[in-house]
Formats: C-alpha cells, sequence, structure tokens
C-alpha cells in the first residue's frame, strides 16, 4: 500500500514539474513563434507547364456583382466583452453581407476556377497582410497563392489568437497576446476558402482563398472586380461570397481582349 | 472535519463543471492556443486584465480545474492518512487518477484543436470525477457511518430494509443518467444541439420527418431524456410507496424530482434560446446534479449490503477485498467506538 502511494506520489510531482517546466513566464515571442510548413508550391505532376503569359496579349476579365432584392441590414457588433475592443471600434458592424444601395455586393471572392490547364505559377515572395485591427480582421476578404506567404499582424491593444480552420491544409491556432506581433504562414494546398476566427473575439471571422495561381480578386464596396493578364482562352469564373453561395460563369477571351461578366445573386 | 472537506471537494467540482459548460457554450475552447501555459504565462501568473472575450472562460476553467486538481490530491493524502477503510482510500485514489486524466485531456484537446471523439471523453471523465467525489463524501459523511451501526437490526433503526427492486432500479437509472449524459456531450461537441430547433416537438412532429448524424444524436438526447425521466419517476414512486419513511431515501427522491423537472425545463429553453451560454451551461451542471443524486439514492438503496461488505472485515468478501491491514484497522475503529 505504501508503495503505490508513493507511485502515485511520484506520479503527481512529475506532472507537477512537467507543467512548471513548461512555463514561458513573459516570452510570449516564442510562444507565438510562427509555424513553418508546406513552403513552396507542390509542383504539378507529370506536364506541368511553367506559365509564360505574354503581357502583349494577355486578356482581362472584368465584372460586377450585385444582389437583387431588399439587402439585409448590417448590424452592430457586440464588443462589451474587451473593453479595448468597446473603446477602439465603437459602432463596428457585422461585414458578412457588404451590399451597397445600388445593390453592389463587396467582399466577393472572384477567381478562374478551370481553364488554365496545366500552367504552373510561381508563388510570390510578397507577403499578404492580415491585420487585426480594431477586433477585427482588414481585409475581411483575401486571396494568396500556394507556398506565398501570409503574414499576420495584431495592431491592436489586446489578446488575439489566429485560428486557420482548413479542410484541406493543416489547421492552426496560435496566440497573439502582445501589440505588435507577427507571425507568417504559408499554405501548401489550394483551397477556397479557408475560414479564419478569432476564439477570444468571436465576431472576428475572415475568408483566404488560397490557389495556385494569381488570376482572383476581391470586390470592392462598389461590387467590381478585374481578373488582368490572363492568357487567352476559355475560363470558368467562380463568385464566391460567405453567405449568399457561389455563381459560376464560362468566359472567352481571345488575345488582349477585355470582357465583361455580371453576377447576381439573389435572397 | 474530512466529511466537510470532502464535501467542499464534491461542490467544487459541479462548479468546475459549470465552468466547463461555459466554456463550450460560448465556443471558447480555443481562445488560449496553448496548454498548460496560457499565451506564454504560467497559468496563475497570467494577468486578470486580459481575461477578455472567450479568454475569461478558458482560463477560469483552468484556474477552477488546477484549484479541483489540488483539492483532489488533498482529499487523497488526508483519506490515506485518516481513513480506516481502505476502499475509501482507494476511491480516493482513484479521484485523483481521474482528474490528473482530466487535466492531461482538457490539455489535449485544446492542442488537438478540440476532436469531437477527445472532447467527449472530456466531458464524460468529468461526471466521473463528480461521481467519485460526491462519494467520498458521502461515505465520510456521519449519516452514513451512523445509518449501519449498530448493526444489530433494531425496528426504529434508520437502515432502511434490504430490497433488491429498488437496488436494481436504482443501478439501472443511474447508469442511465449516466449514458443519457454521454450523448449529450456528443450532441454538444458535434455542434447538434440546435439540429431540432424546436421544442418540444421535432420539426412539428413527435418523430423527425427527415434524418441526418446531427438530427440523430439531437433526438437520441431527447429520446434518453424521456427514458431518463421514466425511469426516475418509477423509481421515485417505489421509494416514496414503500420507503416513505426512510428520510435518507425520501430527501435524494424529492431533491431529483425536482432537478429532473429543472432539467427538462433548461433542455427545452436551451433550444428555444438558441443555446444561450447560460441555460445551456446550467442544462450541464444540472445535469451532472441529476447524476450525482441519483448516484447517491443508489449508495443509499446499497447501504446495508455495502456495509456488510466493505464496512466490516468478518467476511470472506471483506477479508478478500480489504486485506489484513484494514482488518486489523478496523477492528482497532470499532474497539474504539465499542
Amino acid at each position: 500500500m505504501r508503495r503505490s502511494f508513493h507511485l502515485l506520489f511520484c506520479t503527481v510531482l512529475c506532472a507537477t514539474s512537467v507543467a512548471l517546466a513548461a512555463c514561458g513566464g513573459g516570452n510570449q515571442t516564442q510562444q507565438t513563434a510562427p509555424p513553418t510548413e508546406g513552403g513552396a508550391a507542390p509542383a504539378t505532376p507529370g506536364a506541368a507547364v511553367p506559365a509564360t503569359v505574354d503581357a502583349a496579349t494577355a486578356a482581362t476579365v472584368t465584372g460586377k456583382v450585385t444582389f437583387a432584392g431588399t439587402p439585409p441590414p448590417a448590424q452592430p457588433v457586440k464588443l462589451s466583452s474587451d473593453p479595448y475592443c468597446e473603446k477602439a471600434n465603437a459602432g463596428l458592424k457585422t461585414e458578412t453581407e457588404v451590399i451597397g444601395s445600388d445593390g453592389s455586393v463587396g467582399n466577393v471572392f472572384v477567381y478562374v476556377k478551370d481553364g488554365l490547364g496545366n500552367r504552373t505559377f510561381p508563388a510570390p515572395s510578397q507577403p499578404v497582410v492580415l491585420d487585426q485591427k480594431g477586433c477585427h480582421y482588414t481585409p475581411h476578404v483575401l486571396g494568396i497563392q500556394v507556398g506565398q506567404p501570409l503574414q499576420i499582424v495584431n495592431s491592436d491593444d489586446t489578446l488575439h489568437n489566429v485560428h486557420g480552420l482548413p479542410k484541406s491544409n493543416k489547421e492552426f491556432n496560435q496566440g497573439q497576446p502582445i501589440q505588435g506581433m507577427k507571425m507568417t504562414h504559408t499554405f501548401s494546398t489550394k483551397e477556397v476558402m479557408i475560414p479564419f476566427k478569432c476564439d477570444v473575439h468571436g465576431w472576428m471571422n475572415a475568408w483566404i482563398g488560397v490557389l495556385d495561381h494569381p488570376y482572383y480578386a476581391v470586390t470592392a464596396t462598389n461590387g467590381t472586380f478585374s481578373l488582368k493578364g490572363l492568357p487567352p482562352g476559355t475560363y470558368t469564373i467562380e463568385a464566391w461570397h460567405e453567405k449568399l453561395g457561389t455563381q459560376t460563369q464560362t468566359v472567352t477571351v481571345g488575345e488582349k481582349e477585355t470582357k465583361d461578366l455580371a453576377f447576381t445573386f439573389k435572397a | 472535519m474530512l466529511p466537510f472537506f470532502a464535501a467542499l471537494v464534491a461542490a467544487s467540482t459541479a462548479v468546475l463543471i459549470f465552468a466547463g459548460g461555459l466554456v463550450t457554450s460560448t465556443g471558447s475552447g480555443l481562445s488560449v492556443p496553448d496548454w498548460p501555459n496560457t499565451y506564454g504565462w504560467f497559468m496563475w501568473t497570467f494577468p486578470l486584465s486580459k481575461m477578455v472575450g472567450g479568454i475569461f472562460y478558458e482560463h477560469l476553467h483552468r484556474l477552477v480545474a488546477s484549484t479541483v486538481g489540488f483539492l483532489i490530491v488533498v482529499l487523497a493524502i488526508w483519506l490515506r492518512r485518516a481513513e480506516p477503510r481502505r476502499w475509501v482510500r482507494r476511491l480516493g485514489y482513484l479521484a485523483l487518477a481521474a482528474v490528473i486524466t482530466q487535466g492531461i485531456l482538457g490539455g489535449i484537446t485544446v492542442l488537438w484543436y478540440l476532436p469531437d471523439a477527445i472532447s467527449i471523453a472530456h466531458a464524460s471523465l468529468a461526471q466521473i470525477v463528480f461521481c467519485l467525489t460526491t462519494t467520498i463524501a458521502l461515505v465520510t459523511s456521519r449519516g452514513w457511518k451512523q445509518g449501519y451501526e449498530p448493526r444489530i437490526p433494531d425496528p426504529g433503526s434508520r437502515i432502511p430494509p434490504r430490497d433488491t427492486t429498488l437496488e436494481r432500479i436504482a443501478i439501472i437509472t443511474t447508469v442511465a443518467i449516466y449514458v443519457q449524459i454521454v450523448i449529450g456531450a456528443t450532441m454538444r461537441h458535434t455542434g447538434a444541439g440546435l439540429a431540432i430547433p424546436d421544442f418540444p416537438l421535432s420539426f412539428g412532429h413527435v418523430i423527425p420527418t427527415h434524418w441526418d448524424p446531427k438530427i440523430a444524436i439531437h433526438f437520441a438526447h431527447r429520446a434518453g431524456a424521456a427514458a431518463v425521466t421514466l425511469l426516475i419517476a418509477a423509481t421515485s414512486g417505489h421509494v416514496l410507496y414503500h420507503h416513505r419513511g426512510s428520510r435518507e431515501l425520501v430527501r435524494p427522491v424529492i431533491l431529483w424530482l425536482v432537478l429532473v423537472a429543472l432539467q427538462v425545463a433548461l433542455g427545452g429553453l436551451t433550444v428555444l434560446s438558441q443555446k444561450h451560454f447560460i441555460v445551456n451551461s446550467l442544462h450541464v451542471v444540472n445535469g451532472a446534479l441529476v447524476l450525482v443524486t441519483s448516484l447517491v439514492l443508489t449508495l443509499r438503496a446499497h447501504r446495508t449490503r455495502l456495509g456488510d461488505v466493505l464496512e466490516t472485515s468478518h467476511s470472506p468478501a471483506a477479508q478478500t477485498f480489504m486485506g489484513r491491514d484494514t482488518d486489523v484497522r478496523d477492528t482497532t475503529v470499532r474497539e474504539a467506538r465499542a
């Protein structure tokens, strides 16, 4: 009996020691060191063709996304769970539906879903920035290429956790307790769309579209978008909205041609 | 003093379950991404001013959990030093092992982004910890000890006569309540809490007209609630009819009936309020209280038999179970009492 008690006591002692050894004190920077995963975009197997788009013949697809019907009004966000947020961004409203009085829809991710064949595109080294400022994500919707660095910044004087919930890529959850902290993340697989959220502030969410090419855009508040530098060809263009869903259209563009598309979502 | 402390530990376990319910109900489970630290700070040095948003619930849960863990360590040591019954001391070790496992499960579920299986295991083991601390509080209480002493049958004794029907139905009901709580935990952690949006009907019907896995889990919890309510009603009816004079059985039954009525109401309100976090968390902790009330009733229903087997060292079963050292201790205790 005495021996089993000693064994139990040692177990508790060891568990406590492990817990204490793991204590980081004030060294939060190490705690939130950015994960490194993926890296460069995976090579397309077989007949992958490095893209060489001739700027002289490149085409453009432009367009506008609108909403038919009475748009739901943006709702005020209750920020009382964090006094900093309440002070920093009083009047913050939901960004789920950014719809203008003329029905133009912002925050729609428009991208080439199909038609680029086996072309491959190198990942830009310039990072895409996702900022946590005023207790909301800026921008709310963004696009990035596979292997391109995503720099996530905490501009707020409060704690955020950055929680990405991809299905094809690897889930991650990093804390950023100090203002000015940055972390960099890369995605290894294309995925449209990846939700981001802050579990500290339940209202904070963002969406990231990860593609293996650079032909994507996010509509401005006036609902317009532009996909430039496309090789002549026939493409499937998809417009994605976090609440209104998706729509696709097929478009054929010739050399130097510009085609205009109109996407209309309904209630 | 030990009975009071054991009761305090049991009560603190209920508080811990409520705090855990708040974490799930507010969706704060991942608001502190690291473990066992909190944003790099040692848990107990994390500034209170930084307990904002979801961190408040998650970090509070961790603080309460580590406090309860510490209390259970103290309880196990105290039992080891002061409790003559070996099986009660073993309960203390078991509670300690369970709460350590529970803490590790809590850490794993955070580090692995709340996998359903781990989160459900964490919620289910919490009930076991509560059952263990409640059992310790019960069997160390003066009422429990006095209830079977003296051992000579006495018409005026508070000992209820052995009732095998009650013994069986009480066990069945307690197990059924535990299974129902596990189904509820599965529903919570798989996001099926509002899979059926109306109450008391299901999509306007008694039985849902369409099904998917979440609806099935949700409906299983409702069907389980009906089954458990019937079992509790049957057990309560049995106690009130056959053991009306036995206060130690009637009291938990009355408490049980109140808690069950409250539990059904809270379950309905959870759906109708779109899972309001306070209502939802009260539903969780009240469910745990229904379980331990059932456990107390079950243990009291078995008390005479447990007393024969576990509290004395005369029977061969007791000799086998308790071992020689306890035999000596128990004899000494009995002699001292005599």
